[in-house]
């Protein structure tokens, strides 16, 4: 009886209701964490799965052998590859597309890559203005590997202990 | 000031002749005083929208829209131009006549009840003997607007929240109504201006009706977010259930038309409550030592359209504070509200303020601060 009465009494009263504006009314003054985006970013991960990237040795020579694994695993068919016997006897490819609209980023064509040809990047910030635009093709995957070859060799050495 | 005026209506009487001319100057007067009230008044909404989302985004820990113009300051701008640009959509199967009557209906009580608002013992466009009553009509002719809206849409969507908002508005507009009615027994007038000049004691913001008249003022402030349809009463437009509820089916200027009756009659309710609870323009400090205490200090105990301003902020500020604080209603916890909570609270509050305006009650101690004179 005299628990409800308290209770009517504290309803009139919106004492509840007051604790919960003093909770929101703290928040109005604390630090907020708001990242601003294109100014600043926040840190990201040397496994970060990003946009697609094929890498070359030192010398220059692609390092895609078409052993054709990632096109296999690829749980959402984006990759496309045709190969070819080169004239010195090596197998290369000739083709090697990759659809971003396909792609669902899962990192698996990385993990199956024998030779750390295909990679994913860091790099997210790419977009493209008509369908056809994500659709990567060899020579733009290996410009993307030549520009950011530095990147992502410094993210492979420094998750090759966990490798 | 008043010779530029009695210069103005020489000229007008001189140019019109006697006939035309006094007819001409009293219409020009008053289209002035509605661009002076309407102007600040569509402003206020526009930039009380922006404190929305700042205020909203600073409990969340956000930081809110700060990226058109210093700090986000042209964000309503760039909101209206946009809304303005966009296409105004008529539904193929909506009613298009009452479909974009609907706005209009929703948008003029919201601004037409602004003309009984008193800023300062003069400034009000009309001072109207029975103002609270034209105030209970436009804030009830609103709901038209709501309705029609769900109904021309000719969407299941629109016509709950459309349905929702009547059953809420008829609830909330009685304890809306009997709240009022304990101001104005106190008051012992129906006009604005009147009610707020017998706020004026000599004890500040003692003297105001908040304090006899507690349960009314809380009432009609709750009241009026549920009028307004705003958290946490917005089951009419209730998001995460209805979409968007009446006002779905609406784009462009005609849904912006919607969003300004709503601001325009938030600011409204802000501002009626001051003038019925809080003492409107007379300031807080009104005692006669600091009115006596020389130039330096006086100025504090003088009424001014300033404390009016600060007092209408405030009680803006509160709507947004519980947006961004209650979870919504329940349907039936909304009706539960009104029906067996506030109507009986108001009217045993009508009581006891009867019986505290009787002869010999109304010059007991404390009562007399009030009801004594």
């Amino acid at each position: 009886m005299l628990a409800r009465v308290k209770d009517i009494a504290s309803g009139f009263m919106l004492v509840e209701l007051l604790k919960g504006l003093k909770l929101t009314g703290r928040f109005l003054f604390s630090r907020k964490i708001t990242v601003m985006y294109p100014e600043e970013k926040t840190p990201a991960s040397p496994r970060m799965r990003g946009l697609h990237a094929l890498r070359r040795y030192p010398n220059g020579e692609e390092r895609c052998i078409a052993c054709k694994l990632c096109e296999a695993v690829c749980p959402a068919l984006a990759i496309t590859i045709e190969s070819e016997q080169r004239d010195d006897g090596t197998r290369r490819t000739t083709r090697y597309d990759i659809d971003l609209v396909k792609c669902i980023f899962c990192g698996l064509c990385e993990e199956s890559c024998p030779v750390d040809s295909i990679v994913e990047t860091r790099f997210i910030e790419y977009h493209g203005e008509s369908r056809g635009d994500l659709l990567y093709t060899k020579p733009m995957l290996l410009a993307i590997g030549d520009k950011y070859e530095d990147e992502i060799a410094a993210d492979r050495a420094a998750d090759a202990r966990f490798r | 000031m008043n010779e530029y005026v009695t210069q103005i209506q020489g000229y007008a009487d001189q140019w019109l002749g006697p006939v035309w001319g006094p007819q001409a100057f009293s219409l020009g007067r008053a289209l002035a005083m509605i661009v002076t009230v309407l102007v600040p008044l569509l402003l206020a909404v526009l930039y009380y929208q922006l404190v929305e989302r700042w205020v909203i985004g600073w409990m969340q820990v956000r930081k809110g829209p700060n990226r058109v113009g210093y700090k986000g300051i042209l964000q309503p701008i760039a909101d209206a131009i946009k809304l303005l640009m966009k296409e105004q959509i008529v539904p193929a199967g909506a009613n298009k006549g009452l479909f974009l009557l609907a706005p209009i209906l929703s948008v003029a009580p919201a601004l037409a009840a602004w003309s009984i608002v008193p800023f300062a013992p003069s400034w009000v466009i009309s001072n109207a003997d029975a103002s609270v009553l034209v105030l209970l009509a436009m804030t009830s002719l609103g709901i038209y607007g709501i309705i029609i809206a769900g109904w021309a849409s000719n969407s299941k969507y629109a016509f709950l929240g459309s349905m929702r908002a009547a059953a809420q508005m008829v609830a909330y507009e009685l304890a809306m109504g009997f709240a009022i009615v304990g101001a104005l027994m106190a008051g012992q007038s129906m006009n604005l201006t009147e009610i707020v000049a017998r706020q004026r004691t000599d004890l500040g913001f003692i003297g105001w009706f908040w304090i006899p008249l507690f349960p009314l003022f809380l009432v009609h402030y709750i009241a009026g977010l549920a009028e307004t349809n705003r958290h946490p009463f917005d089951v009419a437009e209730g998001e995460s259930e209805i979409v968007a509820g009446f006002h779905v089916e609406y784009s462009g200027m005609a849904f912006a038309v919607f969003f300004l009756a709503e601001y325009a009659n938030m600011i409204l309710i802000s501002t009626i409550s001051p003038l019925l609870f809080w003492g409107g323009w007379l300031s807080p400090f009104d005692f006669p030592a600091i009115r006596g205490a020389g130039p330096a200090i006086a100025w504090l105990a003088a009424p001014s359209v300033l404390w009016l301003l600060a007092k209408t902020a405030f009680l803006m500020f509160i709507f947004l504070w519980i947006r961004a604080t209650f979870p919504r209603y329940r349907y039936d916890q909304i009706m539960r509200l009104g029906w067996k909570v506030f109507i009986p609270v108001t009217l045993a509050w009508i009581a006891v303020v009867g019986v505290a305006m009787m002869e010999p009650i109304a010059h007991w101690p404390v009562l007399a601060i009030w009801f004594g004179h």
